[in-house]
């Protein structure tokens, strides 16, 4: 993707400083707060107009959290999200209204969201009729065009959402996303429910759409081979934390965080030629409510040492774009292993 | 050679639908010896999950074995009464599934999970059943496993449940173990363990594994022998090796093109065009046709046979057809 101006600079589109969400569990008989559960911690980052930014890590590290909680579904605890130039996390509702129509998601399974006795044309026209001000005609000759533009037809206007199969339904959900203009879209686990043959149909769809509409994409997957195959950049997640952001080829090629290094050696390849030097994370992912001190992989790194249970490695830049926190980044954590 | 535990012939099962019965499993043979590994694979609703509920008599209400046979060890197994299949399922075969929280009782604790087969199957005290199970858990790389006799299956994480099942489907020494997409659900540091857990074991236990699963790097992992589906036929089926390195089927070879691949960052993703047909729709020739680059007159009139090409390959293909003859 070209995501640079005719100066060779980068366009950001989007900035986020130090989001933290807590969620608070309440206990005790008066329902007092308790404790948080800390899903995102501290989070950074730019994102550029054109591209895709992939975010990975393991289940329940944060990344629907942070999604939402940019896109203002879910209340931020600190740090600011700025879209365009704005500040939108203290805009009020009227304000916020035109920002939310150029932000929209993809989630994993888009028909938990639609009424099952609702037409799918109908279903998408419902959007247009929210956000503006067309005639039934001019809506339903719109839904017609998008159907097509996803690879439906128009004869499925009039079909009910069990009519379709898996990747038909994330395709009705990228119909609905895409029908405002939005230029950033959120993409929470898109493909992941889908065979592979028809996840590479719809990875192909949302590769076509961004060429054509300069969309941005926030890609959030546990899948890291898609995540190479669809991404520019990536933020890897670890507690609520980044602990590692780059270009994709450095940080598939060079990944500096030992948890990055331990999720890329955990993939099964799909590739029976040579047997790799592997890498298995023993146990679990902590308690997000009751984090480890210092640096929060150190429970399940394969190289900590006394320095990471006590103080928390800084978020540095190593390289171009390059960015890890890790007091030992850069090291690898193959040669400690037997 | 080693020692055939399971060979299924001519398996064809089918449902009660309102449109009739109609098979989802059609006319599958495969064959597995002790200490072997068989991944199955295809997308979902080609009828994986239906030929080991099959093999193990465990299949919804509405669906049945219309013809076939079954033999484990060398007995036909295919007719056993439910009964019967209990039994087998106690001793003999076990099976774990995708999510092992609709398989775990969540009212009931680990330890009593655990104990209740090894005091019924293996006749165990509840004392001895407790040590053993403590033994399992242990085997299957879970912490504190004292403790967790006592927790209900939502105090664990997934990656933990999961090997909480395969401990309970360890614990009567199966023969052979059948696991349906037993990591699907995990992350994949988690899925790792897992695998390199069904590995060992079956080393130790020198046990067979079927194992179901649409993940191209999972097969690479742990198959000896693959099996692909399509809508209900086996259309290839082959070593590791010549599956991987040597595929004949437009079908795997589209399986194996739409995956990306991590180590490739040019890699281009090929998807194979349309989506699977339905259980009610019909197909003249070959099932796979309309979806296919490749398809000719012939593959749209009649449906292809099996064709082999080495003792252990064997492509359901009308390409093969001519190669086989220009030979
Ligand atoms: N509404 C909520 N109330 C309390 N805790 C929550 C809530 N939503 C999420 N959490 C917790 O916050 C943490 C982050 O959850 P999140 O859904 O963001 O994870 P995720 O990275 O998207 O995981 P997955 O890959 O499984 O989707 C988890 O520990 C989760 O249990
Ligand atoms: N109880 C049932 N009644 C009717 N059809 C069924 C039933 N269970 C499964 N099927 C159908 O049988 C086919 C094979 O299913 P399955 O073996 O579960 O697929 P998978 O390969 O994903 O495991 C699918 O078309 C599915 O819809
Ligand atoms: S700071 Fe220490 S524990 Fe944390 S990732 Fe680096 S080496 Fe491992
Ligand atoms: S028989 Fe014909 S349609 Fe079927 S897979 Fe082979 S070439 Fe394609
Ligand atoms: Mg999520
Ligand atoms: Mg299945």
């Amino acid at each position: 993707m070209n995501v640079a101006d005719d100066k060779g600079r980068k366009k950001t589109l989007l900035e986020i400083n130090q989001l933290k969400k807590y969620y608070p569990i309440k206990g005790g008989l008066l329902q007092r707060v308790q404790s948080h559960v800390k899903a995102v911690e501290n989070v950074s980052f730019k994102l550029y107009e054109g591209e895709s930014l992939g975010v990975v890590g393991e289940s329940g590290c944060g990344k629907s959290t942070l999604g939402k909680a940019i896109l203002g579904l879910e209340e931020l605890t600190a740090g600011t999200v700025k879209f365009k130039e704005t500040e939108i996390q203290s805009l009020r509702k009227k304000e916020k209204l035109k920002f939310v129509k150029e932000m929209q998601m993809i989630f994993q399974d888009p028909f938990a969201s639609l009424n099952p006795r609702q037409k799918i044309g109908p279903a998408i026209a419902e959007v247009f009729s929210i956000h503006t001000s067309m005639s039934a005609k001019e809506k339903k000759l719109a839904v017609m065009d998008l159907l097509k533009e996803v690879g439906l037809k128009e004869e499925h206007y009039d079909r009910f959402p069990h009519e379709f199969s898996g990747g038909q339904r994330q395709r009705i959900g990228i119909a609905r996303a895409i029908c405002l203009n939005p230029s950033f879209i959120i993409c929470d686990e898109a493909v992941s429910a889908l065979d592979v043959s028809v996840q590479a149909q719809v990875l192909k769809l949302l590769k076509t759409l961004q060429q054509k509409y300069q969309l941005s994409y926030m890609f959030i997957s546990h899948d890291l081979g898609v995540v190479r195959y669809f991404c520019d950049r990536v933020l890897v997640m670890y507690l609520g934390n980044t602990v590692e952001e780059g270009k994709v080829e450095d940080l598939y090629n060079a990944p500096l965080h030992p948890y990055t290094q331990a999720l890329l050696s955990a993939i099964p390849r799909p590739t029976i030629e040579k047997k790799r030097n592997r890498i298995r994370l023993q146990g679990d992912l902590p308690n997000p409510a009751d984090p480890p001190s210092g640096c929060p992989f150190h429970t399940r790194c394969p190289i900590a040492r006394a320095q990471c249970m006590e103080e928390k490695p800084q978020w540095r830049e190593y390289g171009e774009e390059h960015y890890a926190a890790c007091h030992f980044a850069g090291e690898s954590i193959f040669k400690e292993a037997k | 050679m080693g020692e055939a535990l399971l060979e299924v012939k001519n398996m064809i099962t089918e449902f009660r639908t309102a449109d009739g019965y109609l098979p989802a499993v059609r006319d599958v043979s495969f064959s597995l010896n002790k200490g072997e590994t068989l991944c199955i694979v295809g997308e979902s609703g080609c009828g994986k999950s239906i030929t080991s509920l099959s093999i193990i008599g465990l299949l919804p209400s509405n669906g049945r074995i219309a013809s076939g046979e079954i033999k484990f060890e060398g007995e036909a197994i295919q007719s056993h009464t439910s009964e019967q299949m209990r039994q087998i399922r106690g001793n003999q075969i076990s099976m774990i599934f995708q999510e092992p929280m609709t398989a775990l009782n969540p009212v009931l604790t680990i330890g009593y999970q655990l104990r209740e087969p090894l005091m019924i199957h293996e006749k165990l005290s509840k004392k001895e059943a407790h040590k053993k199970g403590i033994d399992l858990l242990k085997s299957v790389g879970i912490p504190y496993p004292e403790k967790r006799m006592n927790q209900y299956p939502h105090e664990l994480s997934g990656g933990m449940r999961q090997r909480v099942m395969i401990a309970i489907a360890l614990s009567c020494n199966p023969g052979l173990l059948i696991a349906d997409e037993p990591t699907t659900a995990l992350d994949v540091t988690i899925q790792a363990q897992i695998l390199d857990l069904i590995n060992d074991l079956k080393q130790e236990y020198h046990m067979g594994v079927i194992m179901v699963t649409h993940d191209m790097g999972v097969v690479a992992e742990v198959a000896d022998r693959v099996m692909v589906m399509y809508a209900g036929k086996k259309v290839e089926e082959g070593t590791v090796e010549e599956i991987f390195n040597h595929p004949k089927h437009p079908y795997t070879i589209g399986l194996l093109n739409s995956v990306p691949d991590v180590d490739k960052p040019d890699f281009e993703l090929e998807a194979i065009p349309g989506s699977l047909p339905s259980l009610n729709q019909q197909i003249h020739g070959c099932r796979f046709h309309e979806r296919c680059k490749f398809a000719k007159e012939t593959c749209k009139q009649q449906e292809p046979p099996a064709f082999d090409l080495s003792h252990s390959h064997s492509v359901s293909c009308w390409l093969e057809a001519e190669e086989v003859i220009n030979q």
